[in-house]
């Protein structure tokens, strides 16, 4: 996972609540084996029409928002499915970062897995970033980890909270498994405890 | 060092279950159940692969095929689709390579993974289960804690069996009262996603209660704790009483004789203690719960079957009035316009919410001697293998068939337009499924969700209808 420290590109404004992730990706795309090569099917029905062609006036299919490393968007951004498919399309894209007022809890997970960023600001001050984004390549925004703050293109900057735990792990890029396998002798010790406490405990065996 | 404040449900189950807690408050917590299926697997094991790692426990690991299969073809023949081929050939690879018990397609046992986990045993009271699907909430009636996970966490799910988690918080729905004919636990459930919305879970767990859930069947709790992802959930638990326990006896992964009392003696302490308390109630009463059905593109957009479209220039607030006009206009509706007014061209009665035998019994009870309306394709979608052959030793598949219904094979089918049955765009659907969102069921799709009987009901009449008329 490529670690996430300081970011500064530009913003896409999207201005809706409630983006579920068969909207960030359908399910007829979740076919592949691989984690890449999503990018191109990112917000599929919303970026292109019944013949495939590009949508003009959905934001990423904007010159000034191809590159986009950064979505504002509006609340219970990622309800819906677990898809993972849903971070590896934005990340395949190029997206880093999303800002909006909340998450729905897996898609929230899956960002911090994949080295995106999800950060939760007020439903106004997302307002005043999507206005900040509209102003296109000429406005681009800062989101620095190391300090958490979103620095607006006036140069103000705005806090915001994060895990702490979540935080470490993001900008050190690590990957969580080889984390938690430095508890390996706690999960044996824990598998022992629950079989001599519950010896009734089936397996699945025999299939 | 014995917790003496009354714990709830979800407390038990999470504190039985915490390996270790970091100095954060993130705790490793213990998976018993891992259900792994063949779109959200497959870069979870070539992870693995890379970092050559095992699977850790595979005897606490089930995979299944459900998601991309065609459910109309003979299973003994190769997949036509390429990529789904793909797909299941790679689960198929990787499940010999890491030794992972497996329900292959041309199993009895294989179908939707959370119709299957409860019913061969696997799921069971007091478990931490996991799965790369959202709707593993579903294992949560059974008196689980079961929550979907993204793909790198099936992977670290394998690896490790555990997961990094933090402690969600405690929501109690209750539903007092008794529910009148004609509804179902279906109707429940979108009636309280419906009051508290999408997101009205978000960062909690729900535990349902109260009378009306105490009297389901099995079936028809695997129903409510399925849609309380709809809700923005973590996850939805139902404690675990006589029901349950009826239900798992002689199921073939449970514990069996005097295994089975040692278990049952323990399930029983897991139900919230006296005084529990909860960061959020909600009561329901389930005699003012009408049969719902969703209008909008999303599950909190639910109405009564005896309402009307509601008018976006009612809503005050200027983003939800775009939201609601953006729904309208999707589902190409009026205003005003009465639900059961509006005419279907496909009905779905499926998918890991409700296909279960009651489910298809339900949907059977309503087509007898009746016909499917002309111009409407109904689709009865069994959800194991061992449904179907029940149904079919029941002679539902005859009366369905009769009626007009396509019988198919088990599968998750219409439920997410990932295999070959979708809507075309355009089409209105009424649907047992969970969600309705744009494009869900097939580009342009409009979808109704509703309970099996509604949707037979909309079956033979061709429109939305209010299955109590029928009854």
């Amino acid at each position: 996972m490529q670690a996430f420290t300081t970011l500064t590109g530009v913003a896409a404004p999207l201005p809706l609540a409630n983006v579920d992730t068969d909207k960030i990706i359908p399910a007829r795309f979740l076919k592949t084996i691989k984690r890449s090569g999503l990018g191109v099917h990112l917000f599929d029905t919303l970026r292109y029409d019944e013949t495939g062609a590009e949508r003009p006036e959905f934001v990423l299919n904007q010159p000034q928002y191809r590159k986009a490393e950064i979505l504002i968007a509006h609340e219970n951004f990622g309800c819906g499915s677990s898809r993972e498919h849903a971070p590896w399309a934005l990340l395949d894209f190029g997206i880093r970062c999303v800002i909006a007022p909340d998450f729905a809890d897996i898609f929230h997970n899956n960002c911090f897995k994949n080295g995106i960023l999800p950060v939760r600001l007020p439903r106004e001050v997302c307002d005043r970033l999507i206005e900040d984004a509209k102003l296109g390549g000429n406005a681009r925004v800062t989101v620095d980890l190391e300090r958490q703050v979103v620095v607006r293109p006036s140069g103000e900057e705005i806090p915001f909270n994060i895990d702490p735990f979540r935080r470490g792990l993001m900008l050190g890029g690590l990957d969580d498994i080889g984390q938690t396998l430095q508890h390996a002798p706690a999960i044996d010790s824990f598998e022992g405890r629950e079989k001599s406490e519950k010896p009734w405990m089936p397996e699945i065996s025999g299939v | 060092m014995p917790n003496t404040k009354p714990r709830t449900l979800f407390d038990k189950v999470w504190d039985a279950h915490v390996v270790e807690q970091l100095p954060d408050g993130t705790c490793v917590l213990y998976i018993d159940r891992h259900l792994v299926h063949e779109v959200t697997s497959p870069q979870a094991f070539e992870g693995l692969r890379m970092a050559g790692r095992r699977v850790r426990r595979p005897e606490g690991t089930i995979a299944v095929v459900d998601h991309n299969i065609a459910t109309d073809s003979d299973r003994t023949q190769p997949i036509v689709e390429e990529e789904s081929r793909i797909q299941v050939e790679t689960l198929e690879a990787n499940v010999r390579e890491f030794g992972v018990p497996y329900f292959p397609v041309t199993d009895a046992r294989q179908g939707i993974v959370h119709v299957i986990g409860p019913e061969q045993g696997i799921s069971l009271p007091g478990f931490t289960i996991v799965c790369g699907d959202s709707h593993t909430s579903t294992h949560g009636a059974m008196g689980a804690l079961a929550f979907g996970i993204g793909t790198s966490e099936v992977e670290h799910v394998l690896a490790t069996q555990t997961l990094l988690q933090k402690p969600a918080k405690n929501m109690l729905v209750r539903v007092d009262g008794v529910l009148g004919t004609g509804c179902t636990a279906k109707d429940i459930v979108l009636a309280i996603i419906g009051k508290i919305g999408t997101a009205g879970g978000t960062g909690h767990v729900i535990e349902f209660g109260g009378e009306a859930i105490r009297a389901l069947d099995m079936a028809g709790r695997l129903t409510v704790c399925n849609m309380s992802i709809e809700a923005g959930a973590r996850a939805g638990m139902i404690a675990p009483d006589d029901t349950t326990f009826a239900y798992i006896k002689g199921r073939p992964f449970a514990p069996l004789g005097e295994a089975f009392d040692h278990a049952v003696a323990y399930w029983r302490t897991l139900a919230a203690d006296e005084g529990a308390q909860y960061d959020t109630v909600v009561v329901l009463d389930a005699a003012e719960i009408a049969p719902q059905v969703t209008w909008g593109t999303n599950p909190e957009a639910v109405l009564p079957i005896t309402g009307v479209v509601p008018n976006p220039a009612d809503e005050a607030d200027e983003a939800k009035r775009v939201q609601l006009e953006r729904m309208v206009s999707y589902m190409n509706l009026t205003p005003g316009q009465r639900l059961t007014d509006l005419k279907i061209d496909v009905v779905f009665i499926g998918s890991c919410t409700n296909s279960r035998i009651e489910d298809i019994r339900a949907a059977a009870a309503v087509a007898k001697g009746r016909k499917v309306a002309p111009g409407v394709w109904a689709l009865v979608v069994p959800g194991s293998g061992l449904i179907k052959a029940q149904a079919e030793a029941e002679g539902l598949d005859v009366i369905l068939k009769e009626a007009g219904f396509e019988w198919r094979e088990a599968g998750c089918s219409m439920c997410l337009g990932m295999n070959p049955d979708r809507l075309k765009p355009g089409q209105r659907s009424a649907s047992t499924s969970n969600r309705n969102f744009e494009g869900r069921q097939g580009p342009g799709g409009r979808t109704h969700l509703c309970s099996p009987a509604m949707a037979a009901a909309a079956a033979v009449t061709g429109h939305l209808a209010d299955v109590r008329e029928l009854v």
